[in-house]
């Protein structure tokens, strides 16, 4: 095998996990479904949710912005 | 359970006063055996650290082990901010430091005689000195504090670990000294961005793998299922840190006491492995790393959510990979196979799109509530740090085109575009993050002046213009002087031509300098009095969330 075959094999290799793993990163994100998830997540993530504070108790009351 | 807590405790405490023994033991065969007297001293410097940490954590565990048996032991509870709080200072004095010895530099290029003969002020010393400071001691710290509280607040887990992420914090202080003062004496392995020696490099790998177990020990106490998009970040920041350091500082002691060593890489293998390291750098420790800043405390501070959560996660994935395969642009016309320099190339300019998707989701952020950017100083500081990273992000990809590079590379055009992303994206986004977080962390009702931050920012901001302009202007000068033929095809330009062209350029960019120091001195000051706990003087346009948690006003219905 010379040093031409293994690079060319690589590249074409590399090229078609690049364009599969994006493609799997895009229908993971934009998947319907995923989307409010991950919304509520960061909410609670970033404790920009009262409900949520509500819910851990460590918040119990804290105006609607 | 209280007993095994306090076993555990109590294991945790013998462990650390074992390892620390053990660090003491290094440095003292260091101090005591080798012939070179800089290592000697660096001996001497982790013999007393480690000692000095060894008494401390002895002091805590009696102390704690009379409190159980008088009945009044309280175990820690909360979050684990300690660290943080020394990362948050030490940030602040290796800023300064850092950009007062960029300052000097500045001045030196302007001024040669300023280095007045002395060899540990020479330019040559001096520049890692600078580079390292700023990168690695300011920015550092700033990651290591700013992901210690991030992880804990977006987990609702404290911090894993008892003494580990006192080790991560002081023994990166201890890394920051040894590194620093090594190239002041001389010692360097001469690879850019990773000067220090082997035995400096072999510390930082155990303080380095700490951090990483402290980190992923958070997340995985955490009670949020979700792991939140700046923990990712972050998380890929200490990986490829760790990858990235051990590959590329493979090397081979001369002998355990000496500080020089043989890297195992060679030719053509070596300038791409340190381009691989020094590219990813930039891409995992100056942008993951900052991204996870700008992913917390963006959001908090105007509070409200991310614009696009699904936009942050394809942001992440095709941002550490494409950001990994950059590197060759570094080697443009040289030895390096020519395929592998397009491939580095076309990666770089793939990068636009991760890099501008980051961007735009930043500044959406604020959809809404554009008004904070004029009332708020520390969301201004922020969010222009997010327009520097556009910025940069676009002109990076830009000279990575090799038409590009071939006028770009090697002239202070070069120099220009790292400080529009070091000092407009890595330190404005740090700053923003530093006046978050001093009163949060000291429990404060704001910070002592909002109209210093007002100060501080518009210094820098002016700094910086006169920094990067004056540096494009030399650069494209001195590119286009070097290239420049006469009728006959000789140079046009004698090399020493081109330097003293560059005169003018390099003392305005002596005064952006000077100017953003100044500026790092005023958050310095304003930092110091909000810590001492004095009585904000502008409380009434600081915002709600300038305050820690605990003392903020509830929003209005």
């Amino acid at each position: 095998m010379t040093y031409d075959i293994v690079a060319t094999i690589s590249q074409v290799v590399s090229l078609l996990m690049f364009v599969g793993l994006f493609t799997g990163i895009v229908v993971y994100a934009l998947w319907p479904s995923n989307g409010p998830r991950f919304d509520a997540a960061q909410r609670c993530a970033l404790d920009l949710d009262d409900n949520h504070d509500a819910k851990r108790g460590h918040n119990a009351k804290r105006g609607r912005e | 359970m209280a007993d095994t807590r306090e076993g555990l405790e109590a294991f945790g405490d013998v462990l650390a006063v074992i390892a620390a023994a053990l660090f003491a033991l290094v440095g003292g065969i260091w101090f005591f055996g080798s012939n070179d007297p800089a290592m000697s001293f660096h001996g001497l410097l982790m013999m007393l650290a480690s000692a000095a940490a060894g008494i401390y954590v002895m002091t805590v565990a009696f102390r704690e082990k009379a409190a159980i048996a008088i009945g009044n032991y309280e175990p820690p509870e909360g979050y684990f901010d300690g660290p943080i709080k020394v990362t948050v200072v030490a940030a602040v004095i290796w800023g300064i430091a850092g950009f007062l010895v960029g300052v000097l530099l500045a001045l030196q290029l302007a001024y040669p005689a300023l280095n007045f003969d002395l060899p540990w002020i020479s330019f040559g010393r001096l520049r890692p000195l600078h580079t390292s400071a700023v990168i690695f001691a300011f920015g550092g710290n700033v990651l290591i504090g700013t992901s210690f509280y991030v992880v804990q607040r977006t987990c609702h887990a404290r911090l894993a670990g008892r003494w580990s992420p006192w080790f991560v914090v002081w023994g990166y202080q201890l890394f920051i000294a040894i590194a620093g003062t090594g190239y002041l004496l001389g010692i360097t392995q001469a690879k850019e961005y990773a000067e220090p020696e082997w035995y400096a490099d072999l510390f930082l790998t155990i303080v380095w793998v700490t951090y990483l177990l402290v980190f992923l020990g958070t997340i995985w106490r955490r009670k949020e299922p979700h792991i939140y998009v700046a923990n990712w970040f972050y998380l890929a920041f200490i990986v490829t840190i760790a990858m990235l350091h051990l590959v590329n500082n493979a090397a081979l002691p001369v002998s355990f006491t000496s500080p020089s060593s043989v890297i195992l890489w060679s030719g053509v293998q070596d300038a791409m492995t340190q381009w691989w390291y020094g590219h990813n750098a930039v891409g995992f420790f100056l942008t993951a790393g900052f991204l996870g800043i700008m992913y917390y405390f963006i959001p908090k501070r105007v509070e409200r959510p991310v614009y696009s959560y699904r936009l942050s996660i394809v942001h992440f994935w095709t941002l550490i990979f494409i950001y990994i395969w950059a590197g060759p642009h570094h080697l443009h016309y040289t030895a390096l196979p020519d395929w592998a320099q397009t491939l580095g190339m076309t990666f770089s300019i793939m990068l636009w799109m991760p890099s501008w998707g980051g961007m735009i989701n930043g500044l959406m952020t604020l959809s809404g509530a554009w008004d904070k950017l004029r009332t708020d100083a520390v969301v201004r500081l922020l969010v222009v740090s997010v327009a520097f990273y556009g910025m940069s992000t676009f002109e990076g990809p830009l000279m990575s085109i090799k038409a590009v590079n071939s006028l770009s590379h090697y002239t202070d055009w070069t120099i220009g575009h790292v400080h529009s992303g070091a000092l407009g994206w890595v330190a404005m986004v740090s700053f923003g993050a530093i006046y978050c977080l001093v009163p949060w962390l000291w429990n404060r009702k704001g910070l002592y002046s909002m109209r210093l931050v007002e100060w501080h920012f518009w210094i820098s901001t002016l700094g910086i213009l006169l920094y990067i302009t004056a540096m494009w202007v030399s650069g494209i000068t001195q590119g286009l002087m070097w290239r420049a033929y006469d009728s006959l095809g000789f140079l046009q330009y004698s090399f020493i031509e081109t330097v003293e062209a560059m005169h003018p350029y390099y003392v305005i960019r002596a005064i952006g300098g000077i100017l953003f120091l100044s500026g790092a001195l005023i958050m310095a000051y304003n930092v110091w009095r909000t810590i001492r706990g004095d009585e904000p003087v502008d409380i009434a346009e600081q915002p709600r969330v300038a305050a820690a948690p605990g003392l903020r006003l509830q929003p209005a219905e």
